[in-house]
């Protein structure tokens, strides 16, 4: 979920021009992979897991984003799974939700919320 | 979620045995009428997996899927409370105590028992079919010791010509054996096709290569523990080493015999209209029923039976009466439809209408009522497009056009023959046969509820999730619905954008805007979505040629975004143009040292070019920088753009050659590299009517001849295999060069998003003349425009790749991970015959 009451830690990323705008990088914190998107036409930043539950690919930072009724969502770049950047629900099927973290950003770093 | 009304006790207990195609749609059924929760599911399945979808069996050859196939995963049963058992056959069946017991021991009881026991291939006893290499055709299972036998094998012997048959022999062909079909009796399909439908059939099918023996009667499968020949009743002989045997099949009431069941005296468990056996508390359904003297081979009428023991178990009184066999097939390749009354039986008098075209392979059949003003039935061979529209005129009596053979003419350039149009239907006529959804449902959805695109009516009502035959269907009722209310039909990109690809084309042009934020924020609305951005960014790329990354790289789709095609695993692969297939020994040997370096998979195209896959993608930009060194460009494989121009040797070197097929080939590739289209665009240039380029099977192909180039237009391979048509004779390379810019341009500016050159002419008004018409003769007088605009486009053209090899700022974006150099931790590759190939942990178990 996406709110910031749980998070123990704020992981400091990477600078935000790193990101390409309306799109999504991919973050390496320890073992894991965080896709996170900046969402400048909204001015809004997301992140989830990087791997689709779909085939397990690693690749849903390298999804293309934008919105159906006005919720924010990823589109897979495989099969175009949509999920929702906000509850991580998977909008065009039944494929199981993905985590997603909170995101800040500050002096024009990028951190993302763990819990 | 079942709600707790009732308690565990109290609930009635529906055993089902036999987790197949209707054991499962009983489940799915009844659970929708069961949310008091009076009821507690349990269902039995024999084989090792979940139900699966066993009309597509032969696509598990295809896709080799399992996944796929698969009717609901296991999670489904458990999250509706279903408990499932798979890999336990039922043994015996107590009807005193009301008990099943499985062969693991395992003993139930039921309140309602319902057998869903489908059946079995029935093997006929021929000598010889207990040998190794000798199979049926009905399970994963069998697929799976089929395709392994098959490595080893070279000539497959299909036993029986029926619809099952000719499915095993599109398998085994497609496994690389030779195949022959031998049936009984003197003709294919003898139920489903009459004399001329079932040679129709016969000579489509060896057209395919197929090899078809009638009237043949098996006496012996020879060889030494694994079959070698095929002795027949005649005294001749086929040599095959394996044999599929689909020689029809055994309804499996073994279990109900055994318990007292009434059964028939050729097999299948007797049931009356309610779908109860003898006795009352034990139903049947699906293949294993035999109703009124019938065993319904098809799964719709198993669904249609499901159906009535859930609507009698929850307190309804449905009966099943008799249903309709209509079906249409694709066999092997060949479209085959059976419909109503086929044979023109069931009247006195009525009169039959024929098309039997040689040339083309069709034949088409209609019955007709004696007094000319009813459908009856009929036949569909080679063609069946007019199938669900005859179906429908068939069963709802509709009056007929005052000559029939209007009806199956087909299609005419520009005019269609059935004249019928959906819309006018009655409410209750079928549009989903499989769902048996009606008309007036999928239009109060439109006009009621707004669904206004085919995936919320397929989601809503499951109409065309089955054999997808009413597709097209559902398709015009949308579009003559909304027609009818006066709104306007455009076929627009998205939610964002209330404009038509066309328009949107327009507005780019005129106002030239170049940048998708300024579309968007100027003509459209949100922020949008995965549809509206890659159809502008191709539009944009068709507008202007621009590079496609250059702040847009976002909006590209990611084989775009990355200029690559991405693969499974997230590996990219790498296609340099080879223009027509030429390609210098200096440049193999950089292709070669270049995948060496990288340890890249090579692999020949069937574009005539050279493909290295495994790429990572912070490899791509050194991978590119070397090859562009070595004067390669980009293939642009990766685009909806120009992929290549095939060509043959040509007269250089072949002595059947008029032209030099290959330096023109070079010269149209080059000419047409990088353009971008709504959708691929391929072409070939053949030096002879021998055709060795396919051109015909291009959207645009070149044909020499004694006194220039022919040019056809609009054909493809792909999933919709068309040929292109001939668009002018005889011209010289310039005028064919002219003609080309005016017909791709054309394409360009008004085909819908991801509409091939086929799709595109087949929706055109007027169709091949009035292509002509425009391309030709200039009928629209924008033959110079079109040229114009093509120029431009050709003037600006440059290598994207060499573009971001040589921008540090675009090179960046080729990465991982943005905090760290690292490659993705989780590639993994194993070898496989001497190269390396993907070997990621998510689709392991489907990638053997
Ligand atoms: C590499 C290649 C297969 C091979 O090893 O031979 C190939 C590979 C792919 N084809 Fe193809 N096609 C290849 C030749 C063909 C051909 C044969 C030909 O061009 O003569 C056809 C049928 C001819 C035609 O297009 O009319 C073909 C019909 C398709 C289609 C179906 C198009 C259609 O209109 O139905 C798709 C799907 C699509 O484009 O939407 C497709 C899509 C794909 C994609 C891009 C699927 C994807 O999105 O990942 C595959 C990318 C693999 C990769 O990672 O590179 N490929 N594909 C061939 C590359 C040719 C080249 O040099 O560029
Ligand atoms: C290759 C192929 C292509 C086909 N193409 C078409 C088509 O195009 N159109 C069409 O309409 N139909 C087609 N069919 C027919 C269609 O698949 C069947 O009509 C349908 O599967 C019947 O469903 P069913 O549930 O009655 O039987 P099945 O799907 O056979 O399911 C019965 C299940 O019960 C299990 N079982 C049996 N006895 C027991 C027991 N005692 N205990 C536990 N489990 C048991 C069996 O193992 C099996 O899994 C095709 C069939 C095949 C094989
Ligand atoms: S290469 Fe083409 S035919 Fe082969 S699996 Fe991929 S898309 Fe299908
Ligand atoms: S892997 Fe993501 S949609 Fe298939």
């Amino acid at each position: 979920m996406q709110t910031t009451q749980n998070v123990n830690q704020w992981f400091k990323a990477a600078k935000v021009e790193d990101f390409p705008k309306n799109g999504g990088a991919c973050v390496k914190y320890k073992d894991q992979q965080i896709a996170v998107f900046n969402f400048s036409r909204r001015g809004e930043w997301y992140a989830c897991q990087n791997m689709c539950p779909h085939k397990k690919e690693m690749a849903l930072a390298r999804g293309m984003i934008g919105e159906s009724e006005n919720e924010p969502k990823v589109a897979c770049p495989f099969h175009k799974k949509a999920f929702s950047l906000q509850s991580g629900e998977n909008i065009n099927g039944e494929e199981e939700a993905v985590t997603t973290y909170p995101v800040k950003v500050e002096d024009g770093y990028v951190y993302i919320g763990l819990s | 979620m079942t709600s707790n009304t009732v308690s565990d006790s109290q609930k009635k207990h529906i055993v089902i045995v036999g987790n197949g195609m209707v054991g499962y749609k009983f489940c799915e059924k009844l659970l929708k009428k069961n949310d008091k929760g009076d009821f507690r599911i349990t269902i039995f399945g024999e084989e090792t997996r979940p139900a699966y979808d066993r009309v597509h069996l032969s696509a598990y050859f295809e896709d080799s899927s399992e996944e796929d196939l698969q009717l609901a995963p296991i999670e489904w049963y458990k999250e509706n409370g279903i408990e499932l058992h798979t890999g336990e056959l039922i043994t015996e069946l107590d009807r005193d105590n009301q008990t099943v017991t499985s062969q693991k021991g395992r003993t139930v009881s039921y309140d309602k028992l319902i057998l869903a026991t489908g059946s079995s291939a029935f093997v006929p006893p021929i000598p010889g079919v207990e040998k190794k290499g000798v199979f049926v055709y009905r399970t994963i299972e069998d697929l799976d010791a089929i395709t392994n036998y098959a490595k080893k094998a070279s000539k497959a012997a299909v036993i029986g010509g029926g619809l099952l048959g000719l499915e095993a022999a599109k398998s085994a062909m497609d496994l690389g054996l030779e195949t022959s079909v031998i049936e009984f009796a003197p003709r294919l399909m003898p139920r489903q096709l009459d004399e001329i439908g079932a040679q129709a059939l016969k000579s489509a099918l060896e057209d395919f290569n197929l090899e078809i023996l009638l009237n043949k009667n098996t006496k012996q499968i020879a060889g030494n523990g694994t079959p070698e020949y095929l002795d027949f009743a005649d005294g001749e002989r086929l040599d095959a080493d394996m044999v599929i045997i689909s020689a029809g099949i055994r309804p499996r009431d073994e279990l109900a015999k055994k318990a007292d069941l009434e059964v028939g005296e050729r097999g299948g468990i007797v049931v009356n209209d309610r779908m109860e056996t003898n006795d009352p508390n034990i139903f049947a359904i699906g293949e294993s029923a035999l109703h009124r003297g019938m065993i319904y081979g098809l799964v719709a009428p198993g669904y249609e039976m499901a159906d009535v023991v859930v609507e009698n178990l929850t307190g309804g009184d449905e009966e099943f009466t008799e249903f309709d066999m209509s079906t249409k097939l694709k066999l092997v390749g060949v479209d085959v439809a059976s419909f109503g009354d086929a044979f023109g039986e069931t009247e006195e008098n009525s009169k039959k209408v024929i098309i039997d075209n040689k040339a083309k392979g069709v034949y088409k059949r209609i019955n007709i009522s004696e007094d000319g003003k009813r459908l009856l039935g009929g036949m569909l061979v080679g063609d069946a497009d007019d199938y669900n529209m005859l179906l429908q005129i068939a069963k709802n009596g509709f009056s007929l056009p005052p000559d029939p053979i209007d009806l199956i003419i087909g299609e005419r350039d520009g005019e269609t023959g059935a004249g019928q149009k959906v819309y006018d239907f009655p409410d209750d006529s079928i549009i989903c046969s499989c769902e048996s959804v009606t008309k007036g449902e999928i239009c109060s959805l439109i006009e009621e509820e707004g669904m206004e695109d085919i995936d919320s009516i397929k989601g809503c009502t499951k109409a065309g999730t089955g054999c997808s035959g009413c597709v097209p269907m559902l398709d015009d009722l949308i579009t003559q619905s909304m027609k009818a209310r006066g709104k306007e039909v455009r076929k627009v990109i998205c939610e964002h954008f209330d404009y038509t690809r066309q328009e949107l084309y327009d507005l780019i042009k005129v106002k030239e805007i170049h940048t998708y934020d300024e579309l968007l924020d100027e003509h459209g609305t949100g922020n949008g979505c995965e549809k509206c951005k890659p159809a502008v960014a191709s539009l944009l790329a068709s507008a202007f040629n621009e590079h496609v990354l250059k702040d847009r790289d976002t909006i590209q789709d990611t084989n775009d975004r990355f200029l690559a095609n991405i693969q499974r695993g997230g590996t990219y692969s790498v296609i340099p143009r080879v223009p027509g297939g030429e390609i210098t020994p200096d440049k193999l040997i950089t292709i070669g040292q270049l995948a060496k370096k990288y340890g890249l998979y090579t692999k020949i195209t069937g574009g005539q070019r050279i493909n290295m896959m495994g790429a990572r993608v912070d490899q791509l930009p050194n991978i590119w920088e070397e090859l562009i060194e070595a004067g390669f460009e980009s293939g642009h494989a990766y685009g909806k753009a120009l992929r290549t121009v095939k060509s043959c040797v040509g007269s250089t070197w072949c002595r059947y050659g008029l032209h030099e097929s290959v330096s023109f080939a070079i010269e149209i590739e080059e000419r047409y590299r990088g353009l971008r289209a709504p959708h691929k665009l391929k072409g070939g240039v053949s030096g002879c009517v021998r055709e060795c380029a396919e051109a015909q099977a291009k959207d645009f192909g070149i044909i020499a001849t004694e006194e220039g180039w022919n040019l056809f237009v609009c054909g493809n391979g792909g999933t919709n295999p068309q040929h292109a048509r001939l668009l002018a004779t005889d011209l010289d390379e310039e005028t064919l060069i002219k003609y080309l810019d005016r017909f791709l341009m054309f394409y360009i500016k008004t085909a819908e998003h991801l509409n091939r050159t086929s799709t595109w002419l087949n929706k055109m008004d007027g169709g091949l003349d009035y292509l002509k018409k425009v391309v030709v003769e200039d009928s629209l007088g924008i033959g110079e425009e079109l040229e114009q605009e093509m120029q431009q486009l050709i003037n600006v053209y440059a290598c994207e790749w060499t573009e971001v090899v040589n921008d540090p700022e675009l090179r960046k974006r080729f990465t991982h991970f943005v905090n760290s150099e690292d490659a993705d931790p989780s590639l993994k590759f194993k070898d496989y015959r001497e190269q390396k190939v993907p070997a990621p942990a998510g689709w392991e178990k489907d990638s053997k």
